[in-house]
């Protein structure tokens, strides 16, 4: 499909042709989830065909489980991206969410040590919206040097909480990690709801709209009368508990926490955002397409390891598929 | 004889001149010099004996992300960010150290050309992708930071080959005096052979130009796509020296590119880079990365926790930015 959308428009094509372009540009543009769909439903066929027998019940809940941490954490840049901000301190603040909740959980019990996680991110999203909102600091910035602070002041923490431990209580390791009747992972439990909010909230609440206006055109939403540091600074506190929630799920689903246990996911969370049709540059996309992304970075994770393609190999493609797509977005929509 | 006299005297009042609109234009800048020079004073008070191997040791340390740095803040000037300076840093510094083990001299310096040759060829495919495929710089120097992570991984997958006798001298001992690092020697003579002349150019104008405002410099006739690639292929160029200042220092090749993409960024923005394009040196966020390193020294010496020195440093970043746009405000206000 990029291959036809590639060489729309050249006056000399075939009338035909040029509308059948056409008519493949406006699905992309209108409904990228249908090509996004189809993409992913042709790497599964791949998988199947390169591996017979491979996909099954447990198969799709296995992917699916894996997947949803990388969702949940591409939501925040999916809201985040919309704004035309980004926060790259998911990472780091997932991480020490689920770190504080593994150290506390051993004195506290699992609730107050949920309860100490979620407080601990929101006051780093707070910094975050504050240094975004209030000072107009650049949200690479003010997140990159948020998940520097948040980093430290946990390897700081961990030598204080040495001799407690860790402990991954039960109930977490079952919502992470746990799959009901073969086939359905737990965690979707808490992420059905995530998701159902963050799409229908995005199109239809008058925060998701705000977040909209304000990547789209800050000086017209300024100017209709959208505070907009207020927006910014909920947006970044939100950011952070569902970064937290997703740092819980992977505790739970690796049975382990370490400061540092995120954050080589912070870089597919912008990945599956971009794949998913969200713009960068703000007032473009949605929270479907990026779940549908995170899919299809967790299906192509399995597939090049059921290839026996090296890591190094891996992350070459995973790179020239963020790229292809990203300008195949760029071009049928016109803008960037 | 009065006319020498004369001509002297409007020759020192140029200078004076000259130097107020230096230092009107950089104001940053001369911020950071007395930042560093107070930082220094902090240093020789809490390690009396901080002498010349302290400093070569500071020196060599720096090298790399000095080198970063300069890169990163050469691509933010022209209107971009450059996500991939670690990873090609990597690609560089393994290229080198697999291609130099166990080989002559000679062969060795065409290695190096050819490192930095390939530096230039990876920023040029960095430039060219974002020109052409018009997805924001950030998305495709995100993805071109996978590809090329993926490359060193390819080339060396744990940290391994060797490194020129001479190449590694070069940067490490004094040059002359005991208090002149050789490294220092060899930052400052790369990137004035590169930079000034080509700040002074037609070309560096049009990397402002380009940066500040991309419209007016189409319209002033500035090619902007050329000019982009050329950014960015600068950019590599000076991430290869970055990766073979690695090399260099470790006298092994490392494939992961450890976190100099984030210090690249931090470092630049403390030296005075504008994100938003167009505003900036090279030699502010050298001095930025002295500092970030005399501080991290003075910290482990005001016997603070090690472990604290990664958030210290992410507070100074966010301090420091956070003071810049609010005096930026004040002035828009006013």
């Amino acid at each position: 499909m990029t291959g036809m959308a590639g060489t729309a428009g050249s006056p000399g094509a075939p009338r035909g042709a040029l509308l059948i372009e056409s008519r493949w540009r406006r699905i992309i543009r209108d409904q990228p989830l249908i090509p996004l769909v189809i993409l992913l439903a042709a790497l599964v066929g791949l998988l199947e065909f390169s591996k017979p027998g491979i996909v099954s019940g447990n198969w799709v809940a296995t992917t699916i489980r894996a997947a949803i941490p990388l969702a949940i954490l591409a939501a925040c840049q999916t809201l985040a991206m919309l704004t035309g901000g980004i926060d790259l301190s998911v990472g780091a603040v997932a991480s020490m969410a689920a770190f504080l909740m593994a150290t506390q959980a051993t004195a506290q019990g699992p609730v107050v040590a949920l309860a100490i996680a979620l407080a601990a991110a929101a006051i780093a999203g707070l910094v975050n919206g504050i240094g975004v909102g209030v000072f107009k600091v650049h949200p690479l910035i003010m997140t990159l040097g948020m998940s520097l602070v948040v980093l430290g002041v946990m390897s700081v923490y961990q030598l204080l909480v040495v001799r407690s431990g860790t402990l991954i209580p039960d109930e977490i390791r079952w919502l992470g990690s746990g799959i009901s009747f073969g086939f359905v992972p737990n965690s979707l439990v808490v992420f059905a709801p995530i998701a159902v909010l963050v799409v229908i909230g995005l199109r239809r609440s008058g925060f998701g709209r705000l977040l909209f206006a304000v990547g789209d055109n800050p000086v017209a939403a300024r100017l209709a009368g959208t505070r907009i540091w207020q927006v910014l600074v909920a947006l970044y506190i939100l950011s952070a508990m569902l970064a937290a929630i997703a740092g819980v799920l992977i505790a739970g689903l690796n049975n382990s926490a370490t400061v540092s246990l995120v954050e080589q996911s912070v870089l597919p969370s912008v990945a599956a955002a971009v794949m998913g049709g969200t713009s960068i540059l703000g007032g473009r996309g949605g929270y479907a397409g990026t779940i549908v992304g995170a899919l299809i970075l967790t299906v192509l994770t399995t597939l090049l390891t059921v290839l026996d393609m090296p890591e190094a190999v891996r992350e070459v493609l995973f790179g020239v598929i963020i790229v292809a797509v990203a300008a195949a977005y760029t071009r049928v929509s016109g803008d960037a | 004889m009065t006319s020498l006299v004369g001509a002297r005297r409007r020759l020192r009042a140029e200078i004076v001149e000259l130097a107020r609109s230096w230092a009107r234009r950089n104001v940053w800048t001369l911020g950071l010099i007395g930042l560093l020079v107070a930082v220094s004073a902090i240093t020789k008070l809490l390690q009396p004996n901080y002498g010349p191997p302290a400093i070569q040791g500071l020196a060599i340390n720096i090298l790399p992300i000095a080198f970063a740095a300069v890169a990163q803040a050469i691509v933010v000037i022209s209107g971009g960010i450059d996500l991939s300076v670690g990873p090609v840093m990597a690609l560089a510094s393994v290229t080198s150290a697999v291609l130099m083990k166990d080989q002559s001299d000679l062969f060795a310096v065409a290695v190096v050309l050819g490192v930095l040759l390939l530096g230039l060829a990876v920023g040029a495919i960095n430039g060219a992708l974002v020109v052409v495929t018009k997805v924001p710089d950030i998305v495709v120097t995100l993805a071109m930071s996978f590809v090329w992570a993926g490359a060193a991984l390819l080339i060396l997958n744990t940290p391994g080959g060797g490194a020129a006798q001479w190449f590694m001298a070069i940067i490490s001992g004094p040059l002359g005096s005991p208090w002149l690092p050789k490294a220092l020697v060899v930052l400052a003579i790369i990137v004035a052979v590169v930079w000034i002349p080509l700040r002074r150019s037609t070309v560096g104008l049009s990397l402002y130009a380009v940066g500040s405002s991309r419209v007016g410099a189409f319209r002033s006739g500035v090619s902007v796509g050329p000019t982009k690639i050329l950014a960015y292929a600068l950019t590599g160029f000076f991430s290869a020296l970055g990766g073979l200042a690695l090399t260099a220092t470790g006298g092994v090749g490392a494939p992961v590119p450890g976190s100099y993409t984030l210090q690249s960024i931090a470092a630049m923005v403390l030296g005075g880079v504008s994100l938003a394009g167009g505003r900036g040196g090279v030699l502010g966020p050298i001095i930025a990365v002295i500092v970030l390193a005399l501080v991290r020294t003075d910290l482990f010496f005001a016997g603070v926790d090690p472990n604290w020195s990664t958030a210290i440093q992410g507070a100074i970043l966010i301090g420091v930015v956070m003071f810049g746009s609010l005096v930026a405000m004040r002035k828009v206000r006013a």
